[in-house]
């Protein structure tokens, strides 16, 4: 496989949830692709749907939830596969680590147990072998002692630990690509740059490829090549990192970026919140789900759902006033280049 | 039967966060109380409960008006027959000559009130000393709760039959002894929500505030605490309503010529092979009431706490 | 672990002492002595009948003299068996309670895990509404309707198994005492075990299990049964009080020579110290079985072996 090859195209991917108030949509018509060695950034509120895409690829939705759509992980489409096929890819090529890593762990079974059965399930290793295995993996996330720790249970870890151990446990079959659900959402500021740090330096030593999903654009500039910003449960916005945060289209974007605090900002300005409230998926508006708290919304907008634009190269973006004046003459006020140059 | 969910509890399990159930929840604009009851309408078989029960109750009540005959007169002509239409004996009559439809139904007043007011006594005090324990906290909650736990593995049920042998067989009795046993679970729970209650963020703030203590107990706690002990309580009452049947059955519960569906069965087990509809009617209004109400129970739990259960 | 046992031990004293202490008053408070209710006996006589039997003592020596010979496990006279002591009569019952009672608890266990499970895995699909439905029924008919009816179709219209009686232990003999005092048991484990499998397969770390590419086989197994197992385990006090209780009427109905049937008697027949030595022994049993259930569900959870 070539350094540039697509190790992951996902083609109009739609989520749906049976409920008895009826059908919730919480994913609709997403499509991306992601290159080996590359990560993806996938922004969004909570219940904006970016979640449950990449449970749709793992096969972990809830029993009332359906996947409709292709997911082409080298070159098979995972979607839809019955859970024996699955079983050969998950954990082994494609792996995942949650938000929080306090309940992620079985509390009940061993680190060492809880390891090792991944390598000898996948790789036939024996229970010796996969052991040792196991240690140097925890020594390679950054466990302390990790030959005694091993067989320690997860209540024995802090917070931090225990997320070094996910990852662990996601990265022993070597996996090509790791996807990430808010890993440091749950932990402590200083944890959380350890843990950011980590992932950046796994990431280059075995070349995998990293779907970072998060709130926090922080995250997304300081570990992300592509960026996608996503709104009630369809992809607003795409582009690399550098275009994206210079060059913001849509204006839900343009409000994320305002809306994060500078250190180098002006201190008596009031902090820029997007007004509103995040959507009922159950209840989207008509037209465009961001309309209600747009302040460009026109007519149009409130009667026809956008279509996505490919604006540029990598660029694109789902907005009817993209090439209205608002874009071409109105800078965002606070400079976003300097937000990812400041992180950065 | 139980798959009645909300979509936000269901986001929210299955999502990212807990903090858009609560956005989706104002969007949405129902109260949870509203919620409850819209999944509690759904749920079939608690609705066909109720109503089943609204009907044994209203029976129960007019007992004496749907029958022609007393429960207690004695028809020598007619010993123990088998249900008799032309002559009103709908269930048949029992191995004195008396009126079977008539008497099960004064069984269900009598399993009904001891249900009723010995879920009562229990409620109250369980709510109480629960509601103290957990709201006091500290010291007097640890004793408070140890002498539950140390109430709770006694043998209750031989003490209550204990209680019947030697203080005579008396309804009251009953009442008051099944209502002291219950009270413990019940005190377990309130405590327990008082303790997660009092922790809340709207609580500190009402405190915050200079809400007074009671006020706070009335308007924040108890509403907040009312759920799981509504669902505690429905689930309580086939419990007594069963204890009761069972004293009764052993023949230390209601005595003649009151009878209870306990006595009844008794009666009935005796003479199975040649008088079954003696069993049949009052066992089947038994199984027919403890089915309800636990359907009700389950119900009620799944409505006002939706887990996918 | 073995201060945590020594510890519950320690705390399961006084809560027997209670339970002593208050069938010892209890006993006293009851109307009627021993000797009551037999025509008028000489004082002289009367008396020496007091002493031999210590009531002519104040209450408090006798509440001690009582204690003293529990630890002998003398549970005193029978009013009612003249010949026998309370404790010879316990004894008596003891192997055929024992059998129907752990028989019962065994099957209730086995059964219940095992229905729950399966109705876990088909939440919501049809297996599970008939195994909810039938543990509804398990609730909802009491042992004593369940225990004439099993008696009257299996015994009587089909003539497959003895309607009553022990026969010396025969398996003929056990099957349907053990399944009417099991069946509420089944029930209530069964929908014990369903609730609690169903929150384990819904937690993060069943999610983290199946996201490994484990076997759903190895899921169940190996990740979910032991949490979701914890609850039937401290559940299992309660159950063996609740079939100790149960085989009080499964005796009687069976007509079975077990500890219950005794009881029932007594009961009827106010045979005070009977009833007392009864209570006593069942309420120790239960408090023992409560301890094993603690130590058993501490030695599961690892969060509490360590800390205890």
């Amino acid at each position: 496989m070539n350094e540039n090859s697509i190790i992951l195209e996902v083609k109009n991917l739609n989520t749906r949830f049976d409920t008895p108030d009826g059908e919730v949509a919480a994913a609709n018509e997403i499509s991306f692709t992601l290159k080996k060695g590359e990560s993806l950034g996938v922004v969004g509120e909570s219940g904006s749907g970016k979640t449950q895409i990449f449970m749709a690829l793992m096969g972990l939705l809830a029993k009332n939830g359906k996947t409709t759509g292709e997911a082409i992980f080298k070159g098979q489409n995972i979607l839809g596969l019955p859970v024996k096929e699955l079983n050969k890819v998950r954990g082994v090529s494609l792996s995942m680590i949650f938000q929080d890593p306090m309940t992620s762990l079985n509390p009940y079974l061993k680190v060492s147990r809880q390891m090792t059965e991944v390598l000898i399930e996948h790789q036939g290793m024996s229970q010796k072998k996969a052991l040792e295995r196991s240690i140097e993996m925890l020594e390679l996330v950054g466990i302390p002692e990790a030959r005694k720790r091993v067989h320690m249970y997860p209540h024995e870890f802090s917070g931090g630990m225990r997320q070094r151990v996910m990852i662990a446990i996601a990265l022993l079959c070597e996996p090509d690509l790791l996807i990430a659900d808010e890993p440091t959402t749950a932990l402590d500021v200083t944890i959380q740059a350890q843990i950011l740090d980590l992932l950046h330096d796994l990431k280059d030593k075995l070349g995998m490829s990293i779907v970072m999903i998060t709130h926090d654009l922080g995250v997304i500039a300081s570990m992300c090549d592509h960026v996608m910003v996503m709104y009630g449960g369809r992809v607003v916005e795409t582009g690399s990192v550098q275009a994206l945060f210079s060059d913001a289209k849509h204006p839900y974007t343009r409000g994320l970026l305002q809306s994060m605090p500078r250190i180098d900002g002006d201190h008596n300005e009031d902090l820029y919140a997007i007004p509103g409230q995040p959507p009922n998926l159950q209840a989207l508006p008509q037209g465009c789900a961001f309309q209600p708290r747009c302040q460009y919304a026109t007519n149009l907008c409130q009667q026809e759902r956008p279509q996505t634009t490919e604006f540029d190269a990598g660029r694109t973006a789902s907005c009817h006033q993209l090439s209205s004046a608002f874009h071409a003459s109105s800078p965002v006020k606070n400079n976003p280049v300097n937000v990812v140059e400041g992180v950065l | 039967m139980n798959n009645i969910m909300n979509v936000n509890d269901k986001l929210a399990t299955f999502n990212d966060n807990f903090s858009d159930s609560a956005d989706l929840t104002e969007v949405a604009g129902r109260s949870l109380w509203q919620d409850a009851r819209i999944r509690l309408m759904r749920n079939k078989a608690a609705v066909v409960s109720m109503i089943i029960l609204s009907i044994i109750t209203l029976m129960a009540i007019f007992a004496p008006w749907l029958s022609s005959h007393p429960f207690d007169e004695v028809y020598w002509d007619f010993i123990q027959v088998p249900p008799n239409a032309a002559e009103g004996f709908w269930f048949g009559t029992d191995e004195n000559g008396r009126d079977l439809f008539v008497r099960t139904l004064y069984g269900a007043r009598v399993s009904l009130m001891v249900g009723l007011v010995a879920t009562t006594m229990s409620l109250v005090i369980g709510v109480v000393y629960g509601a103290v324990a957990g709201y006091m906290g500290g010291r007097i909650d640890n004793i408070m709760m140890r002498f539950v736990d140390i109430l709770y593995s006694l043998p209750f049920m031989f003490f209550v039959i204990i209680l019947m042998v030697i203080f005579g067989r008396n309804i009251y009795l009953i009442f008051v002894a099944l209502g002291a046993v219950e009270w413990l679970t019940m005190a377990r729970i309130v405590r327990g929500q008082t303790l997660a209650v009092k922790k809340k963020e709207f609580v500190e703030a009402a405190h915050a505030s200079g809400v007074s203590t009671t006020k706070i107990i009335f308007r924040h706690i108890i509403p907040n605490i009312l759920g799981p002990v509504i669902v505690y309580m429905t689930l309580t009452i086939p419990q007594v309503i069963l204890t009761e049947s069972f004293l009764s059955f052993l023949g230390l519960g209601v005595q003649e010529p009151l009878t209870s569906w306990g006595v009844l069965i008794s009666e009935g087990a005796k003479v199975m092979e040649s008088a079954p509809w003696m069993l049949a009617f009052p066992a089947t209004f038994l199984a027919i009431t403890l089915f309800c109400f636990n359907f009700i129970g389950d119900g009620l739990r799944d409505a006002l706490d939706p887990k996918d259960r | 672990m073995f201060s945590y046992i020594l510890k519950r031990l320690l705390t399961a004293i006084p809560t027997l002492l209670i339970i002593i202490t208050i069938a010892f008053f209890m006993m006293r408070i009851a109307p009627g002595g021993p000797f009551d209710q037999e025509r008028q006996l000489p004082p002289e006589i009367e008396a020496n009948i007091l002493k031999a039997y210590d009531l002519d003592k104040p209450v408090h020596e006798q509440y001690f003299i009582y204690l003293g010979k529990l630890l002998q496990f003398d549970f005193g006279p029978s009013y009612k068996f003249r010949d026998f002591s309370v404790t010879e009569l316990i004894l008596s019952g003891l192997p055929a309670s024992f059998q129907i009672g752990g028989l019962a608890i065994l099957l209730a266990t086995f059964i219940g895990i095992g229905l729950g499970t399966l109705a876990a895995l088909y939440q919501n699909q049809k297996t599970d509404y008939a195994i909810m439905g039938v543990a509804m029924t398990g609730i909802a008919v009491p042992n004593f309707v369940a225990a004439p009816i099993l008696s009257l179709v299996f015994g009587v219209y089909l003539a497959w198994l003895p309607v009553a009686g022990w026969g010396d232990g025969a398996a003929r003999n056990l099957v349907l005492p053990v399944i009417s005092l099991a069946l509420p048991q089944i029930a209530y484990i069964a929908r014990l075990t369903r609730g609690s499998m169903i929150e384990v397969l819904h937690s993060n770390y069943i999610r983290t299990a199946r996201a490994k590419g484990i076997r759903e086989r190895l899921v169940v197994i190996c990740h979910a049964i032991k949490g979701a197992l914890l609850p039937v385990v401290s559940y299992l006090g309660p159950a063996v009080a609740a079939v100790t209780t149960g085989s009080v009427v499964i005796e009687s109905i069976y007509d079975i020579p077990g500890v219950g049937r005794y009881f029932v008697n007594a009961a009827l027949n106010r045979d005070y110290p009977l009833v007392m030595g009864v209570v006593i022994f069942y309420a120790t049993l239960i408090l023992l079985m409560n301890l094993i259930v603690d130590v058993v569900y501490s030695f599961l959870d690892p969060k509490l072996r360590v800390s205890g």
